[in-house]
Protein backbone atom coordinates (compact mmCIF):
# COMPACT_ATOMS: atom_id res chain seq x y z
CA UNK A 1 0.00 0.00 0.00
CA UNK A 2 2.87 2.17 0.86
CA UNK A 3 5.97 2.10 -0.97
CA UNK A 4 8.67 4.86 -0.48
CA UNK A 5 12.11 5.27 -2.04
CA UNK A 6 15.06 6.97 -1.17
CA UNK A 7 13.32 9.71 0.69
CA UNK A 8 15.72 12.77 1.60
CA UNK A 9 14.45 16.01 3.54
CA UNK A 10 16.81 18.82 4.09
CA UNK A 11 15.47 21.91 5.94
CA UNK A 12 18.57 24.58 5.34
CA UNK A 13 21.88 22.69 5.68
CA UNK A 14 20.18 20.28 8.79
CA UNK A 15 19.35 16.57 6.53
CA UNK A 16 16.15 15.55 8.66
CA UNK A 17 15.61 12.70 6.44
CA UNK A 18 18.30 10.66 4.58
CA UNK A 19 17.54 8.16 2.32
CA UNK A 20 14.68 6.45 3.76
CA UNK A 21 13.17 3.71 1.92
CA UNK A 22 10.55 1.43 3.37
CA UNK A 23 7.22 -0.92 2.32
CA UNK A 24 4.31 -1.42 3.98
CA UNK A 25 1.26 -3.82 3.34
CA UNK A 26 -2.59 -4.73 3.91
CA UNK A 27 -1.79 -6.40 7.35
CA UNK A 28 0.59 -5.06 8.91
CA UNK A 29 1.50 -2.48 11.31
CA UNK A 30 4.69 -0.26 11.14
CA UNK A 31 6.34 1.02 14.12
CA UNK A 32 8.60 3.47 13.15
CA UNK A 33 10.92 3.32 16.52
CA UNK A 34 13.67 6.42 16.91
CA UNK A 35 14.39 9.15 19.67
CA UNK A 36 13.25 12.37 19.30
CA UNK A 37 14.42 14.68 16.17
CA UNK A 38 15.14 11.01 14.23
CA UNK A 39 13.27 12.02 11.31
CA UNK A 40 10.43 10.17 12.38
CA UNK A 41 7.47 12.84 11.79
CA UNK A 42 9.39 14.41 8.76
CA UNK A 43 9.09 11.16 6.98
CA UNK A 44 5.39 10.94 8.05
CA UNK A 45 4.39 14.39 6.93
CA UNK A 46 6.05 13.53 3.29
CA UNK A 47 3.94 10.07 3.04
CA UNK A 48 1.11 11.93 4.05
CA UNK A 49 1.76 14.45 1.26
CA UNK A 50 2.45 17.44 3.65
CA UNK A 51 5.96 18.06 3.14
CA UNK A 52 7.20 17.69 -0.74
CA UNK A 53 10.39 15.13 -0.35
CA UNK A 54 13.82 17.26 -1.28
CA UNK A 55 14.32 13.75 -3.60
CA UNK A 56 12.73 10.56 -3.30
CA UNK A 57 9.14 8.99 -4.51
CA UNK A 58 6.53 7.33 -2.91
CA UNK A 59 3.82 5.43 -4.15
CA UNK A 60 0.54 4.97 -2.27
CA UNK A 61 -1.31 1.92 -3.32
CA UNK A 62 0.44 2.32 -6.71
CA UNK A 63 -0.79 5.75 -6.79
CA UNK A 64 2.60 8.84 -7.03
CA UNK A 65 1.97 10.88 -4.50
CA UNK A 66 3.51 13.66 -6.35
CA UNK A 67 1.34 13.42 -9.39
CA UNK A 68 -1.90 12.40 -8.14
CA UNK A 69 -2.14 13.82 -4.01
CA UNK A 70 -5.65 14.26 -3.79
CA UNK A 71 -6.05 10.41 -5.04
CA UNK A 72 -3.64 9.14 -2.81
CA UNK A 73 -4.97 11.55 0.47
CA UNK A 74 -8.16 9.66 -0.07
CA UNK A 75 -6.72 6.49 1.07
CA UNK A 76 -5.02 7.68 3.92
CA UNK A 77 -6.20 8.75 7.30
CA UNK A 78 -3.52 10.75 9.27
CA UNK A 79 -3.21 11.35 13.36
CA UNK A 80 -0.30 14.56 12.91
CA UNK A 81 2.12 14.99 15.96
CA UNK A 82 0.42 16.93 19.09
CA UNK A 83 -2.72 15.75 17.57
CA UNK A 84 -3.96 19.43 16.38
CA UNK A 85 -7.70 20.28 15.79
CA UNK A 86 -9.61 22.88 15.27
CA UNK A 87 -10.48 24.51 19.16
CA UNK A 88 -13.45 26.49 18.13
CA UNK A 89 -15.66 24.16 17.51
CA UNK A 90 -17.24 20.95 19.23
CA UNK A 91 -16.54 17.72 18.99
CA UNK A 92 -19.49 16.73 16.89
CA UNK A 93 -18.91 19.84 14.70
CA UNK A 94 -15.39 19.04 13.94
CA UNK A 95 -15.72 15.01 12.91
CA UNK A 96 -19.02 16.24 11.06
CA UNK A 97 -16.60 18.68 9.03
CA UNK A 98 -13.80 15.95 8.93
CA UNK A 99 -16.69 13.51 7.46
CA UNK A 100 -17.48 16.10 4.88
CA UNK A 101 -14.16 16.61 3.91
CA UNK A 102 -13.52 12.70 2.81
CA UNK A 103 -17.03 13.29 0.71
CA UNK A 104 -18.94 11.59 3.33
CA UNK A 105 -22.33 13.03 3.90
CA UNK A 106 -25.84 13.23 5.65
CA UNK A 107 -26.49 9.27 6.94
CA UNK A 108 -23.40 8.13 5.84
CA UNK A 109 -21.76 10.92 7.59
CA UNK A 110 -23.45 10.13 10.68
CA UNK A 111 -22.90 6.51 10.72
CA UNK A 112 -18.93 7.16 10.23
CA UNK A 113 -19.33 9.87 13.02
CA UNK A 114 -21.06 7.34 15.53
CA UNK A 115 -18.31 4.40 14.60
CA UNK A 116 -15.49 7.08 15.35
CA UNK A 117 -16.91 8.14 17.98
CA UNK A 118 -17.27 4.55 19.68
CA UNK A 119 -13.71 3.75 18.79
CA UNK A 120 -12.40 6.31 20.89
CA UNK A 121 -14.99 6.79 23.50
CA UNK A 122 -16.12 9.94 22.41
CA UNK A 123 -19.74 9.77 23.49
CA UNK A 124 -19.38 11.42 26.74
CA UNK A 125 -17.86 14.97 25.32
CA UNK A 126 -19.49 15.17 21.86
CA UNK A 127 -21.15 17.89 22.12
CA UNK A 128 -18.46 19.95 24.19
CA UNK A 129 -16.29 22.66 22.71
CA UNK A 130 -12.74 21.19 21.78
CA UNK A 131 -10.85 24.06 23.80
CA UNK A 132 -12.58 22.99 27.46
CA UNK A 133 -11.70 19.17 26.88
CA UNK A 134 -8.31 17.47 28.38
CA UNK A 135 -5.46 16.79 26.46
CA UNK A 136 -6.27 13.13 26.51
CA UNK A 137 -9.29 13.93 24.48
CA UNK A 138 -8.16 16.37 22.01
CA UNK A 139 -5.70 13.11 21.20
CA UNK A 140 -8.23 10.90 20.37
CA UNK A 141 -10.55 13.38 18.97
CA UNK A 142 -7.86 13.79 16.22
CA UNK A 143 -7.74 10.45 16.40
CA UNK A 144 -11.39 9.77 15.52
CA UNK A 145 -10.78 12.11 12.77
CA UNK A 146 -8.38 10.28 11.20
CA UNK A 147 -10.04 7.14 11.46
CA UNK A 148 -14.08 8.52 10.18
CA UNK A 149 -13.81 7.43 6.67
CA UNK A 150 -12.07 3.91 7.68
CA UNK A 151 -8.74 4.50 5.33
CA UNK A 152 -7.17 1.67 4.33
CA UNK A 153 -3.73 3.29 5.39
CA UNK A 154 -3.27 4.91 8.73
CA UNK A 155 -0.40 7.26 9.83
CA UNK A 156 -0.20 8.40 12.99
CA UNK A 157 2.63 9.96 14.84
CA UNK A 158 2.97 9.42 18.31
CA UNK A 159 -0.95 8.03 18.71
CA UNK A 160 -0.57 7.30 22.42
CA UNK A 161 1.19 10.50 23.33
CA UNK A 162 -0.40 12.36 26.07
CA UNK A 163 -2.72 9.66 27.51
CA UNK A 164 -2.77 8.05 30.71
CA UNK A 165 -1.96 4.17 30.87
CA UNK A 166 -5.31 2.98 30.06
CA UNK A 167 -6.16 4.91 27.22
CA UNK A 168 -2.71 4.40 26.04
CA UNK A 169 -3.83 0.24 26.32
CA UNK A 170 -7.10 0.91 24.57
CA UNK A 171 -5.08 2.90 21.66
CA UNK A 172 -2.95 0.07 20.97
CA UNK A 173 -5.19 -2.87 21.28
CA UNK A 174 -7.63 -0.61 18.79
CA UNK A 175 -3.95 -0.01 16.40
CA UNK A 176 -3.41 -3.72 16.58
CA UNK A 177 -6.60 -5.07 15.55
CA UNK A 178 -7.14 -2.21 13.01
CA UNK A 179 -4.12 -3.57 11.61
CA UNK A 180 -5.63 -6.73 10.62
CA UNK A 181 -7.23 -4.94 7.81
CA UNK A 182 -5.59 -1.86 7.24
CA UNK A 183 -1.61 -1.16 6.55
CA UNK A 184 -0.78 1.10 9.64
CA UNK A 185 2.09 3.20 10.11
CA UNK A 186 2.54 4.86 13.78
CA UNK A 187 5.54 6.47 15.21
CA UNK A 188 6.34 6.17 19.02
CA UNK A 189 9.50 6.42 21.30
CA UNK A 190 7.97 4.09 23.50
CA UNK A 191 9.26 0.76 23.30
CA UNK A 192 6.79 -1.62 24.82
CA UNK A 193 4.35 0.03 22.16
CA UNK A 194 6.14 -1.70 19.58
CA UNK A 195 5.97 -4.39 21.38
CA UNK A 196 2.68 -4.52 21.66
CA UNK A 197 1.29 -3.81 18.35
CA UNK A 198 3.61 -3.85 15.87
CA UNK A 199 4.51 -6.56 13.62
CA UNK A 200 7.46 -5.29 12.31
CA UNK A 201 9.86 -2.34 13.38
CA UNK A 202 11.44 0.43 12.07
CA UNK A 203 14.28 1.98 14.03
CA UNK A 204 15.57 5.40 12.57
CA UNK A 205 18.27 6.71 13.93
CA UNK A 206 19.20 10.67 12.47
CA UNK A 207 17.66 10.68 9.48
CA UNK A 208 18.74 7.24 8.31
CA UNK A 209 17.01 3.19 9.05
CA UNK A 210 19.41 1.20 11.32
CA UNK A 211 17.32 -1.57 11.79
CA UNK A 212 14.07 -3.20 10.44
CA UNK A 213 12.33 -6.50 11.19
CA UNK A 214 9.81 -8.28 13.27
CA UNK A 215 10.28 -7.05 17.11
CA UNK A 216 11.61 -10.03 17.86
CA UNK A 217 14.14 -9.98 15.14
CA UNK A 218 15.44 -6.76 16.92
CA UNK A 219 15.29 -8.36 20.17
CA UNK A 220 17.22 -10.98 19.20
CA UNK A 221 19.90 -8.41 18.45
CA UNK A 222 20.84 -7.66 22.23
CA UNK A 223 23.32 -8.56 23.91
CA UNK A 224 21.24 -10.43 26.06
CA UNK A 225 19.40 -12.22 23.91
CA UNK A 226 19.87 -16.23 24.50
CA UNK A 227 21.19 -15.54 27.81
CA UNK A 228 19.67 -17.81 30.75
CA UNK A 229 19.16 -16.56 34.56
CA UNK A 230 18.98 -18.86 37.07
CA UNK A 231 18.38 -18.79 40.71
CA UNK A 232 19.47 -21.92 42.52
CA UNK A 233 19.64 -22.71 46.12
CA UNK A 234 23.41 -22.70 46.05
CA UNK A 235 25.81 -20.72 44.39
CA UNK A 236 26.52 -22.35 41.15
CA UNK A 237 30.54 -22.57 40.94
CA UNK A 238 31.38 -25.67 41.44
CA UNK A 239 28.44 -27.21 38.81
CA UNK A 240 29.65 -24.67 35.91
CA UNK A 241 33.55 -25.69 36.80
CA UNK A 242 32.91 -29.33 34.55
CA UNK A 243 30.57 -27.48 32.16
CA UNK A 244 31.41 -26.59 28.04
CA UNK A 245 29.99 -23.83 26.31
CA UNK A 246 29.79 -20.85 29.11
CA UNK A 247 31.23 -18.28 27.07
CA UNK A 248 30.63 -15.82 30.28
CA UNK A 249 28.74 -15.40 33.58
CA UNK A 250 27.47 -12.62 35.31
CA UNK A 251 25.87 -12.51 38.84
CA UNK A 252 22.41 -10.14 39.35
CA UNK A 253 21.20 -8.92 42.54
CA UNK A 254 19.15 -11.92 44.48
CA UNK A 255 21.51 -14.50 44.05
CA UNK A 256 20.77 -14.93 40.66
CA UNK A 257 23.37 -15.77 38.46
CA UNK A 258 22.94 -14.99 34.08
CA UNK A 259 25.15 -16.96 31.82
CA UNK A 260 25.66 -16.55 28.19
CA UNK A 261 26.20 -19.46 26.02
CA UNK A 262 29.58 -19.86 23.30
CA UNK A 263 28.29 -18.96 20.08
CA UNK A 264 27.62 -22.32 18.19
CA UNK A 265 25.42 -23.73 21.20
CA UNK A 266 21.84 -23.17 21.86
CA UNK A 267 20.54 -21.43 24.75
CA UNK A 268 18.02 -25.28 24.79
CA UNK A 269 21.21 -27.36 25.01
CA UNK A 270 22.62 -24.82 27.38
CA UNK A 271 19.98 -25.16 29.58
CA UNK A 272 19.40 -28.60 29.50
CA UNK A 273 23.32 -28.91 30.32
CA UNK A 274 23.12 -26.53 33.32
CA UNK A 275 20.31 -28.42 34.41
CA UNK A 276 21.88 -31.86 34.34
CA UNK A 277 24.97 -30.25 36.01
CA UNK A 278 23.03 -28.53 38.90
CA UNK A 279 21.63 -31.99 39.63
CA UNK A 280 25.29 -33.65 39.89
CA UNK A 281 26.40 -30.99 42.09
CA UNK A 282 23.18 -31.11 44.39
CA UNK A 283 22.13 -27.68 43.90
CA UNK A 284 18.08 -27.08 43.79
CA UNK A 285 17.05 -24.96 40.50
CA UNK A 286 14.17 -22.58 41.43
CA UNK A 287 13.92 -20.74 38.26
CA UNK A 288 15.56 -21.14 34.65
CA UNK A 289 14.92 -19.03 31.73
CA UNK A 290 16.08 -17.70 28.51
CA UNK A 291 16.70 -14.22 28.22
CA UNK A 292 14.52 -13.18 24.77
CA UNK A 293 16.57 -9.64 24.99
CA UNK A 294 15.54 -6.25 25.69
CA UNK A 295 14.49 -3.98 23.29
CA UNK A 296 15.80 -0.79 24.73
CA UNK A 297 19.34 -2.19 24.57
CA UNK A 298 18.96 -2.70 20.79
CA UNK A 299 17.38 0.93 20.67
CA UNK A 300 20.48 2.84 22.83
CA UNK A 301 23.14 0.50 20.99
CA UNK A 302 21.61 1.92 17.51
CA UNK A 303 20.78 5.16 18.19
CA UNK A 304 22.09 8.41 19.45
CA UNK A 305 19.14 10.59 21.20
CA UNK A 306 18.58 14.36 20.64
CA UNK A 307 20.81 15.10 16.69
CA UNK A 308 21.67 18.83 17.83
CA UNK A 309 24.78 18.88 15.34
CA UNK A 310 24.53 19.81 11.40
CA UNK A 311 25.80 17.70 8.93
CA UNK A 312 26.45 18.93 6.03
CA UNK B 1 -20.38 18.99 -1.26
CA UNK B 2 -17.36 20.69 -2.80
CA UNK B 3 -14.53 20.44 -0.20
CA UNK B 4 -13.88 24.08 -0.78
CA UNK B 5 -17.85 24.61 0.13
CA UNK B 6 -16.95 22.52 3.49
CA UNK B 7 -14.42 24.82 4.41
CA UNK B 8 -16.17 27.82 3.48
CA UNK B 9 -19.14 26.44 5.69
CA UNK B 10 -16.50 25.36 9.01
CA UNK B 11 -15.14 28.82 8.46
CA UNK B 12 -18.33 30.78 8.32
CA UNK B 13 -19.10 28.95 11.54
CA UNK B 14 -15.99 29.58 13.19
CA UNK B 15 -16.63 33.34 12.12
CA UNK B 16 -20.29 33.31 13.53
CA UNK B 17 -19.42 30.95 16.83
CA UNK B 18 -16.67 33.35 18.15
CA UNK B 19 -17.27 37.14 18.63
CA UNK B 20 -15.59 38.52 15.47
CA UNK B 21 -18.14 38.31 13.24
CA UNK B 22 -20.27 40.26 15.35
CA UNK B 23 -17.97 42.72 16.82
CA UNK B 24 -16.98 43.37 13.25
CA UNK B 25 -20.62 44.04 11.86
CA UNK B 26 -21.27 46.04 15.18
CA UNK B 27 -18.09 48.76 14.90
CA UNK B 28 -18.63 48.24 11.03
CA UNK B 29 -21.92 49.44 11.29
CA UNK B 30 -21.69 51.75 13.72
CA UNK B 31 -18.57 54.09 12.03
CA UNK B 32 -20.47 53.38 8.89
CA UNK B 33 -23.45 55.82 10.14
CA UNK B 34 -20.99 58.02 12.34
CA UNK B 35 -18.60 58.96 9.17
CA UNK B 36 -22.10 58.95 6.43
CA UNK B 37 -24.14 60.93 8.94
CA UNK B 38 -21.68 63.00 11.51
CA UNK B 39 -18.62 63.36 9.03
CA UNK B 40 -19.93 63.11 5.76
CA UNK B 41 -22.91 65.10 6.05
CA UNK B 42 -25.10 63.20 4.36
CA UNK B 43 -28.24 65.24 5.41
CA UNK B 44 -26.43 68.86 4.80
CA UNK B 45 -25.48 67.51 1.36
CA UNK B 46 -28.59 68.06 0.07
CA UNK B 47 -28.56 65.55 -2.70
CA UNK B 48 -30.21 62.11 -2.64
CA UNK B 49 -27.31 59.76 -2.85
CA UNK B 50 -25.14 57.37 -0.87
CA UNK B 51 -21.30 59.21 -1.72
CA UNK B 52 -20.96 60.51 1.88
CA UNK B 53 -21.73 56.40 2.82
CA UNK B 54 -19.59 55.38 -0.25
CA UNK B 55 -16.39 57.62 0.36
CA UNK B 56 -15.35 56.42 3.62
CA UNK B 57 -15.66 52.30 2.55
CA UNK B 58 -12.16 52.74 1.73
CA UNK B 59 -10.94 53.52 5.19
CA UNK B 60 -13.17 52.00 7.07
CA UNK B 61 -12.38 48.65 5.29
CA UNK B 62 -8.71 49.76 6.09
CA UNK B 63 -8.42 48.33 9.32
CA UNK B 64 -12.02 46.14 9.22
CA UNK B 65 -11.01 44.13 6.53
CA UNK B 66 -7.48 43.00 7.78
CA UNK B 67 -9.15 42.38 11.14
CA UNK B 68 -11.64 39.63 9.40
CA UNK B 69 -8.98 38.13 6.98
CA UNK B 70 -6.02 38.43 9.68
CA UNK B 71 -6.97 34.56 11.08
CA UNK B 72 -7.39 33.06 7.76
CA UNK B 73 -3.72 31.17 7.56
CA UNK B 74 -1.99 32.63 10.47
CA UNK B 75 -4.66 30.55 13.35
CA UNK B 76 -4.60 27.31 10.86
CA UNK B 77 -0.69 27.61 11.29
CA UNK B 78 -0.67 28.44 14.72
CA UNK B 79 -3.16 25.66 15.87
CA UNK B 80 -1.07 23.41 13.86
CA UNK B 81 -4.51 22.34 11.81
CA UNK B 82 -2.79 23.51 9.00
CA UNK B 83 -1.10 20.14 8.48
CA UNK B 84 -4.22 18.64 9.27
CA UNK B 85 -6.32 20.38 6.20
CA UNK B 86 -3.66 19.84 3.74
CA UNK B 87 -3.33 16.30 4.07
CA UNK B 88 -7.42 15.89 3.21
CA UNK B 89 -8.30 15.10 0.37
CA UNK B 90 -7.92 19.07 -1.05
CA UNK B 91 -6.25 21.17 -3.32
CA UNK B 92 -4.32 24.08 -1.74
CA UNK B 93 -6.56 26.49 -4.28
CA UNK B 94 -9.72 24.91 -2.90
CA UNK B 95 -8.78 25.17 0.10
CA UNK B 96 -7.90 29.04 -0.67
CA UNK B 97 -11.07 29.99 -2.23
CA UNK B 98 -12.79 28.29 0.59
CA UNK B 99 -11.63 30.55 3.26
CA UNK B 100 -11.31 33.37 0.75
CA UNK B 101 -15.25 32.87 0.41
CA UNK B 102 -16.18 32.85 3.83
CA UNK B 103 -14.02 35.77 4.64
CA UNK B 104 -15.89 37.56 2.00
CA UNK B 105 -19.66 36.69 2.82
CA UNK B 106 -18.82 38.06 6.43
CA UNK B 107 -18.22 41.35 4.43
CA UNK B 108 -20.89 41.03 2.32
CA UNK B 109 -22.96 40.68 5.38
CA UNK B 110 -21.87 44.05 6.53
CA UNK B 111 -22.08 45.54 3.38
CA UNK B 112 -25.98 43.87 3.22
CA UNK B 113 -26.85 44.95 6.61
CA UNK B 114 -26.46 49.00 5.31
CA UNK B 115 -29.59 48.64 3.37
CA UNK B 116 -31.42 51.00 5.61
CA UNK B 117 -29.23 53.64 3.88
CA UNK B 118 -30.87 52.77 0.64
CA UNK B 119 -34.31 52.40 1.94
CA UNK B 120 -33.87 55.86 3.60
CA UNK B 121 -32.39 57.86 0.29
CA UNK B 122 -35.55 56.19 -1.32
CA UNK B 123 -37.87 57.57 1.06
CA UNK B 124 -36.09 61.44 1.32
CA UNK B 125 -35.44 61.86 -1.92
CA UNK B 126 -35.45 59.89 -5.84
CA UNK B 127 -31.26 58.60 -6.29
CA UNK B 128 -30.33 56.88 -8.94
CA UNK B 129 -30.33 53.49 -7.87
CA UNK B 130 -27.59 52.47 -10.43
CA UNK B 131 -25.05 54.30 -8.87
CA UNK B 132 -25.90 53.03 -6.16
CA UNK B 133 -25.67 49.49 -6.71
CA UNK B 134 -22.64 50.13 -8.65
CA UNK B 135 -21.32 51.64 -5.17
CA UNK B 136 -22.20 48.13 -3.35
CA UNK B 137 -20.30 46.23 -6.28
CA UNK B 138 -17.24 48.51 -6.25
CA UNK B 139 -17.24 48.12 -2.00
CA UNK B 140 -17.59 44.23 -2.54
CA UNK B 141 -14.44 44.21 -4.85
CA UNK B 142 -12.80 46.76 -2.68
CA UNK B 143 -13.22 44.49 0.32
CA UNK B 144 -12.52 41.58 -1.71
CA UNK B 145 -8.89 43.39 -2.81
CA UNK B 146 -8.23 44.11 1.00
CA UNK B 147 -9.30 40.95 1.74
CA UNK B 148 -7.19 38.97 -0.50
CA UNK B 149 -3.96 41.04 0.49
CA UNK B 150 -5.04 39.74 4.35
CA UNK B 151 -4.95 36.26 3.28
CA UNK B 152 -1.65 37.05 1.74
CA UNK B 153 0.14 38.22 5.09
CA UNK B 154 -2.33 35.98 7.06
CA UNK B 155 -0.18 32.80 4.98
CA UNK B 156 3.02 34.40 6.16
CA UNK B 157 3.32 34.10 9.84
CA UNK B 158 1.69 32.28 12.66
CA UNK B 159 0.92 35.50 14.26
CA UNK B 160 -2.40 37.01 14.18
CA UNK B 161 -1.62 40.70 15.04
CA UNK B 162 1.67 40.61 12.72
CA UNK B 163 -0.45 39.29 10.11
CA UNK B 164 -3.39 42.54 10.25
CA UNK B 165 -0.21 45.07 11.06
CA UNK B 166 1.14 44.28 7.50
CA UNK B 167 -2.00 44.03 5.61
CA UNK B 168 -2.80 47.60 7.20
CA UNK B 169 0.22 48.58 5.71
CA UNK B 170 -0.18 47.18 2.49
CA UNK B 171 -3.78 48.08 1.95
CA UNK B 172 -2.72 51.96 3.02
CA UNK B 173 0.02 51.77 0.64
CA UNK B 174 -2.18 51.05 -2.08
CA UNK B 175 -4.74 53.52 -1.36
CA UNK B 176 -2.49 56.32 -0.57
CA UNK B 177 -0.53 55.84 -3.91
CA UNK B 178 -4.52 57.40 -5.47
CA UNK B 179 -5.78 59.29 -2.62
CA UNK B 180 -5.64 62.81 -4.32
CA UNK B 181 -3.49 64.82 -1.40
CA UNK B 182 -1.07 62.34 -2.07
CA UNK B 183 -0.66 62.59 -5.84
CA UNK B 184 -1.06 66.39 -5.52
CA UNK B 185 2.22 66.43 -3.60
CA UNK B 186 3.68 63.68 -5.53
CA UNK B 187 3.38 65.64 -8.99
CA UNK B 188 5.06 68.51 -7.69
CA UNK B 189 8.39 66.32 -7.98
CA UNK B 190 8.00 63.68 -10.17
CA UNK B 191 7.24 62.93 -13.59
CA UNK B 192 3.70 63.20 -14.07
CA UNK B 193 3.09 59.95 -16.14
CA UNK B 194 4.81 58.10 -13.19
CA UNK B 195 2.01 59.65 -10.51
CA UNK B 196 -0.26 58.37 -13.19
CA UNK B 197 1.05 54.86 -13.47
CA UNK B 198 1.28 54.62 -9.49
CA UNK B 199 -2.28 55.66 -8.83
CA UNK B 200 -3.40 53.72 -11.43
CA UNK B 201 -2.16 51.07 -9.42
CA UNK B 202 -4.63 52.80 -6.19
CA UNK B 203 -7.39 50.86 -5.20
CA UNK B 204 -8.70 54.47 -4.19
CA UNK B 205 -8.25 55.45 -8.51
CA UNK B 206 -10.65 52.28 -9.39
CA UNK B 207 -13.16 52.47 -6.33
CA UNK B 208 -13.70 56.18 -6.99
CA UNK B 209 -14.68 55.04 -10.36
CA UNK B 210 -16.84 52.34 -9.91
CA UNK B 211 -18.91 54.96 -6.81
CA UNK B 212 -19.45 57.11 -9.75
CA UNK B 213 -22.00 54.87 -11.34
CA UNK B 214 -19.62 53.79 -14.26
CA UNK B 215 -18.67 50.46 -14.36
CA UNK B 216 -15.72 50.04 -16.32
CA UNK B 217 -14.24 46.48 -17.18
CA UNK B 218 -11.06 48.02 -16.61
CA UNK B 219 -11.71 48.37 -13.40
CA UNK B 220 -13.38 45.30 -12.47
CA UNK B 221 -10.40 44.06 -14.46
CA UNK B 222 -8.17 46.04 -12.22
CA UNK B 223 -9.62 44.61 -8.61
CA UNK B 224 -10.19 41.38 -10.37
CA UNK B 225 -6.34 40.83 -10.78
CA UNK B 226 -5.57 41.93 -7.41
CA UNK B 227 -7.64 39.16 -5.82
CA UNK B 228 -6.46 36.59 -8.51
CA UNK B 229 -2.65 37.42 -7.71
CA UNK B 230 -2.99 37.52 -3.86
CA UNK B 231 -4.57 34.29 -3.50
CA UNK B 232 -2.04 32.55 -6.16
CA UNK B 233 0.67 34.30 -4.15
CA UNK B 234 -0.42 32.94 -0.87
CA UNK B 235 -0.72 28.90 -2.27
CA UNK B 236 2.90 29.67 -3.31
CA UNK B 237 3.75 31.29 -0.11
CA UNK B 238 1.68 28.13 1.59
CA UNK B 239 3.70 25.32 -0.99
CA UNK B 240 7.32 27.33 -0.23
CA UNK B 241 6.49 27.29 3.45
CA UNK B 242 6.31 23.52 3.18
CA UNK B 243 9.27 23.41 0.58
CA UNK B 244 11.79 24.97 2.62
N1 LIG C 1 10.21 22.68 9.65
C1 LIG C 1 11.45 22.37 10.06
N2 LIG C 1 12.45 23.26 9.90
C2 LIG C 1 13.71 22.95 10.29
N3 LIG C 1 14.08 21.79 10.86
C3 LIG C 1 13.13 20.87 11.07
C4 LIG C 1 11.76 21.11 10.68
N4 LIG C 1 11.05 20.01 10.99
C5 LIG C 1 11.91 19.13 11.56
N5 LIG C 1 13.15 19.64 11.61
C6 LIG C 1 14.35 18.96 12.12
O1 LIG C 1 14.43 17.70 11.54
C7 LIG C 1 14.83 16.73 12.47
C8 LIG C 1 13.83 15.60 12.51
O2 LIG C 1 12.64 16.05 13.14
P1 LIG C 1 11.37 15.14 13.33
O3 LIG C 1 11.05 14.50 12.05
O4 LIG C 1 10.32 15.99 13.94
O5 LIG C 1 11.88 14.07 14.38
P2 LIG C 1 11.06 13.03 15.24
O6 LIG C 1 9.63 13.08 14.85
O7 LIG C 1 11.70 11.72 14.96
O8 LIG C 1 11.24 13.43 16.67
C9 LIG C 1 14.98 17.44 13.80
O9 LIG C 1 16.34 17.67 14.02
C10 LIG C 1 14.25 18.71 13.61
O10 LIG C 1 14.85 19.74 14.33
MG1 LIG D 1 8.01 13.52 15.97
Amino acid sequence: MIQARNLTKTFGPKVAVDGISFTLEKGEVLGFLGPNGAGKSTTMRMVTGYLPPTSGEILISNLNLATRPVAARRLIGYLPENAPSYSDMTVEGFLRFAANMRGLSGESAKRALGRAVELCFLQPVLHQGIETLSKGYRHRICFAQSIIHDPDILILDEPTDGLDPNQKHEVRSLIKSMGRTKAILFSTHILEEVEAACTRAVVIDRGRIVANGTPEDLKARSPEAGAITISTSKPMDSALAGLAGVRKTSQLENGRLRIYPVEKLSSAELVAGLLAAAQKAGVDVYDIRIEEGRLDDVFRSLTISDTKEVRP
Amino acid sequence: MNPALTIARRELAGYFQSPVAYVFLVIYLLLSGFFTFMVGGFFERGTSSLEAFFIWQPWLYLFLVPAVGMRLWSEERRMGTLELLLTMPVTPLQAILGKYLAAWLVIAAALALTFPLVLTVNYLGTPDNGVILAGYIGSLLLGGAYLSIACLTSATTRNQVVSFIVSVVVCLFLLLAGWPPVTDLLVQWADPAFVQLVSSLSVMTHFQSITKGVLDSRDVLYFASVIVFCLFTTGVILRTERAN
